[in-house]
């Protein structure tokens, strides 16, 4: 399968992939790692008339401590992530998680930032980050902005971005040894969750989002909510497709997904209760 | 995520095809010049942007030992190193190899000299059609290059990107632990 004609230009900063985009409008699209990009691509779904390769630009692929935060450059790779020290001292669920993304190969070309962007419900790190309460660091013509990660998602494969924005860094709270879990529910090696579990839990205080439980990844607030009122785990858990609007598909059907999120939910804050 | 995708699909589908009529029109023929060091030697070649690397190394660069299989980054049987890193090729474009090293199966033996991880599997009967074979010898070098002494465990989670439909696995692991620890 070979994608439509396009042109291809290749930015060796944020600036100049952002000039890059302005002037071409809304027929471009920025490439990173690819690994979702590509795909689409191939099978004509997507058939964007310029590439615009931000995929070099070294000085946004960085993992650092800043203060009460973690900074994770958009370009980073998930292979990176995975391994980061600094992510697996201050916010190990994020490695962890990243560490569960496709496979080797596909770890050592996707970036975070792609991951972020393309906005798949059914991805680890877009739900991951937003139980972390993570922060979106986005640059455009005018400057750089932040967007909470529960301001993000809006819809289908969409995120807040303007067309000529550019995702640049993701910050994520330290998580100050809070106990977490990371549940990856599929049927196949390799694959995507049916349904995924993202939780954190620090006493009554707690973060737990879901992979695959509608259209956009989903913070479950009323567990969160049911935590911090001191419910037990498992009636917290019975919360957990509270804000979900899960679909059926070839791999489960609604009362399917709906079962096990609250299976899923319920071991994860299991796992992060200590 | 196919559902959706299946929907948005066929929203987009007869707009995709539209644009890319028009797309190839304008644009039919426009080559980009890449130079890629492939196995030790640099190259240099006109290549349209849309050319993914799998087909650059199989057809521009006649180095067909690297197979496809699914052609969606599912099987790994177009796996090859890029930078030292295994890479699914049918996933990457000829373009954004552009100033790398790729190393593909053609690329690992010292002349006559096989690889150790191309010994093991003969040694160990790690292939049977063959036909996944040198995107797991490239999988399993980059496991190894990655974690010199896995597990057997270890050795399987990190082969999950790799297909075979012959072996059932068995001697292709045997193959890799052999190597490791050889
Ligand atoms: C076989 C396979 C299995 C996979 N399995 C999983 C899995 O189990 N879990 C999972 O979470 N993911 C999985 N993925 C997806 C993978 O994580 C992708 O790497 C990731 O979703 C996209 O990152 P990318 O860098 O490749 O982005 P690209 O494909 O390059 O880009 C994706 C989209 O985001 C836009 N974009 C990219 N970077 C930016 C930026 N910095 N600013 C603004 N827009 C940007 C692009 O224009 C494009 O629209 C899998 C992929 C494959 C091929
Ligand atoms: S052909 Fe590339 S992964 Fe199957
Ligand atoms: S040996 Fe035949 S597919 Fe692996």
């Amino acid at each position: 399968m070979i994608p439509a004609a396009f042109d291809y230009k290749r930015a060796s900063s944020a600036e100049e992939a952002i000039s890059l985009i302005a002037q071409a409008g809304d027929e471009a699209k920025f490439l990173a790692g690819g690994h979702s990009l590509l795909p689409l691509m191939k099978l004509r779904l997507a058939a964007p008339s310029l590439l615009i390769d931000i995929g070099r630009i070294s000085d946004l692929s960085y993992v650092r401590e800043s203060g009460d935060h973690v900074a994770i450059g958009a370009l980073t790779r998930h292979t990176e992530v995975e391994n980061s020290p600094v992510l697996l001292q201050h916010v190990p669920l994020l490695a962890h998680a990243a560490g569960h993304v496709g496979d080797p190969a596909v770890r050592h070309r996707g970036t975070i930032g792609g991951s972020i962007a393309h906005a798949d419900a059914a991805s680890d790190l877009p739900a991951t980050t937003l139980a972390l309460g993570a922060t979106y660091v986005v640059q455009g013509p005018n400057g750089r902005r932040n967007i909470a990660a529960t301001d993000f998602y809006t819809g289908f494969l969409e995120n807040a971005m303007d067309a000529d924005e550019m995702l640049v860094e993701i910050q994520v709270p330290k998580m100050n040894g809070a106990g977490w879990s990371f549940q990856k529910f599929n049927r196949r090696a390799q694959d995507w969750a049916i349904v995924g579990v993202a939780a954190w839990r620090r006493g009554t205080d707690s973060g737990v989002a879901l992979v695959n439980m509608g259209s956009t990844p989903i913070l479950a607030s009323s567990v969160a909510s049911a935590i911090k009122s001191g419910a037990s785990v498992a009636d917290a858990a019975q919360q957990a497709v509270a804000e979900a609007d899960p679909q059926g598909d070839l791999n489960a059907s609604v009362e399917y997904r709906t079962h096990l999120a609250k299976v899923l939910v319920r071991r994860a804050l299991e796992e992060s209760t200590k | 995520m196919m559902h959706g995708l299946r929907k948005w699909g066929m929203m987009t589908s007869v707009i995709s095809e539209i644009s890319a009529l028009v797309g190839h029109v304008l644009s039919g023929g426009y080559t980009v010049q890449i130079t890629v060091n492939v196995n030790g030697t640099a190259q240099t070649s006109d290549v349209e942007p849309r050319q993914l690397l799998v087909h650059y190394v199989r057809e521009t660069l006649g180095l067909t030992g690297t197979n496809v299989g699914c052609d969606t980054s599912s099987c790994g049987a177009c796996t090859l190193h890029v930078n030292g890193q295994s890479t699914k090729s049918c996933t990457m474009l000829a373009v954004q190899a552009d100033g790398q090293s790729v190393t593909t199966i053609e690329g690992i033996a010292k002349g006559d000299e096989l690889h150790p991880m191309q010994k093991a599997f003969m040694e160990n009967h790690g292939l049977q059609c063959g036909y996944c074979t040198p995107g797991m010898v490239m999988a399993a070098i980059g496991i190894l290059d990655e974690n010199p002494k896995p597990t057997e465990d270890e050795v399987r989670v990190a082969l999950e990107g790799n297909l075979c439909r012959c072996t059932g696995y068995h001697n292709i692991v045997k193959s890799i632990l052999a190597c490791a620890n050889g």
